[in-house]
């Protein structure tokens, strides 16, 4: 630990991919001036701090801590509980901190379901003994504890209070720069700190708003999904059949992924004010349809926009991509865990 | 199964058919099930997901959502909008592990009291024999995340029954 004054950063990775960090090592030289800036006391990836180091720490010592990752299992939650004792800025990093993200997603299964799958019934595992985890086991040597695997996978913000949000998977690497100027000015006393809660490094309006493509209101007969077909450029992806969240979704990437005729996956999570991502979206889907008109009466109505609505795949895992941790319904209803950790399949008429 | 289980059941009726049937299935004193509570809307398109999740999450054994038939809605479409999004909801909710019978789609015109007290009915049945959803309870055993909210809540009526008493 060394004493020079300068304000104390911090890093880490709960249930993450790895990606928030490249994309913080992504701002290219404004990395210099977060060592300039900042002494690292912990971060896993780029520094060889241990958790007891942390634990020596006394509280509220990391003056900016950086999280990313959701909270899947015991560890993480007990260092997130750290980290938040330990840090006077706690910032939930990126779409998985923020909302759960894609490991949000197991929250379709159960924890059953999911062992399972990886530890027992799969063609490239060799389990004999039906070996599953558990968090306490016994061996020659003395019983050995590893963490708890939790049912569902929850967001940092579920588990401990939190300062302020930087969302994105993973947050745009000019976003974080702009952040960490932001903060840096703070330190030197030339700004103060946005109002607790605020999302940082992201806009306020919707991934439309920046994206160039052209909208021309125009209703869709059914939806495509990316590999069927090519969609003609400058033309609004939405307005073609393909999913694209951009409507329901945070902006400030600046429309990447619209950018190259891929939908927007919606990982900047739901805009102000808005509860539940998905649901949100779904609206917004079925606002773009035309099919089914009062003159074709009753049934055929009905037939006709079932027809359409089941051209969406996976709708659940589609507009709760990123954000399930977040939404209203949180998870899957709880089954007996059968299965090969495939979630329910929609029903079949 | 508890015999005694009453669903509760939200109902989204829109002021132009629906909540006039209603109207009629009470004035004309058409006996049909009292568990759904009412909520008048402008139109059965009035009705966004979120206010389907929300009942759901938040207590509601089922959801009924009423309106005018295709052709006779009050604001020309509406409920044809109401159609798609329902349509796309129930996918998506089946996939959440709930049953199909916990939201409901009916159409019932302002004449039609006895087939929305017979919708009423009917549903109440099918979900007393389903059970109950209990959203939030299920969210805390399964190491979700609603404890928190729920402790608080617990904690705060604790708080004014003493303050009552």
């Amino acid at each position: 630990m060394t004493e020079n004054g300068k304000p104390k950063f911090a890093m880490y990775w709960a249930a993450s991919c790895g990606g928030c960090e490249i994309s913080t090592l992504n701002i290219g030289d404004k990395i210099l001036d977060v060592d300039a800036n900042f002494d690292i006391v912990f971060w896993p990836v780029a520094a060889d701090f241990k958790y007891d180091d942390v634990r020596a720490y006394p509280d509220g010592y990391i003056d900016l801590c950086l999280f990313n990752g959701a909270i899947r299992n015991s560890e993480n939650e007990e260092i997130a509980r750290l980290l938040r004792r330990k840090s006077k800025i706690l910032v939930a990093f990126g779409s998985c901190a923020s909302l759960g993200g894609i490991p949000a997603l197991a929250n379709f299964t159960t924890s059953a379901s999911i062992f399972n799958t990886v530890f027992l019934d799969n063609v490239s595992t060799d389990n004999p003994g039906g070996t599953l985890p558990e968090p306490i086991s016994q061996v020659p040597e003395g019983e050995i504890h590893i963490p708890e695997f939790f049912n569902s996978v929850k967001s940092l913000e579920q588990v401990v209070e939190i300062d302020y949000t930087i969302p994105g998977c993973p947050p745009e690497a000019h976003q974080i720069s702009a952040v960490v100027d932001a903060v840096i000015a703070v330190f030197q006393n030339i700004a103060t700190l946005p109002p607790k809660g605020s999302i940082l490094g992201a806009s306020k309006v919707a991934v439309c708003e920046e994206c160039k493509l052209e909208k021309k209101e125009k209703l869709i007969q059914r939806f495509y999904r990316p590999y069927e077909i090519s969609p003609q450029p400058g033309i609004c992806l939405l307005e073609q059949g393909l999913v694209c969240m951009g409507p329901a979704t945070r902006g400030g990437c600046g429309a990447l992924c619209p950018k190259v005729g891929m939908g927007c996956r919606g990982c900047y999570g739901p805009l102000n004010g808005v509860e539940d991502q998905g649901a949100r979206f779904l609206s917004a889907m079925a606002s773009v349809t035309d099919v089914g008109t009062a003159k074709d009466g009753e049934h055929t109505a009905e037939q006709n926009i079932k027809a359409v609505m089941d051209s969406v795949a996976d709708p659940a895992g589609t507009f709760y991509r990123f954000s399930l941790s977040h939404s209203l319904l949180n998870r899957a209803r709880q089954t007996n865990g059968a299965g090969k950790g495939k979630m329910n399949e929609p029903h079949q008429h | 199964m508890d015999n005694t289980f009453e669903p509760v059941i939200i109902g989204f009726l829109c002021n132009w058919c629906s909540y006039r049937a209603a109207d009629l299935a009470g004035t004309a004193r058409l006996h049909y099930a009292p568990n759904m509570r009412p909520i008048r809307v402008m139109c059965s398109g009035r009705v966004e997901p979120d206010m389907v999740l929300k009942a759901l999450r938040f207590g509601a054994d089922g959801v009924l959502i009423a309106g005018c038939h295709p052709g006779e809605c009050h604001y020309i479409e509406g409920n044809l909008k109401t159609l798609r999004r329902y349509t796309l909801l129930k996918r998506m909710l089946s996939q959440f592990g709930i049953e199909e019978e916990r939201v409901q789609l009916v159409w019932a015109s302002a004449s039609e009291g006895n087939l929305l007290a017979e919708a009423v009915s009917r549903m109440t049945e099918s979900l007393r024999a389903l059970g109950p959803l209990r959203w939030n309870d299920m969210l805390i055993s399964g190491n979700g995340h609603g404890a928190k909210d729920v402790v608080k809540k617990i904690v705060a009526e604790m708080a004014t029954q003493e303050a009552g008493t």
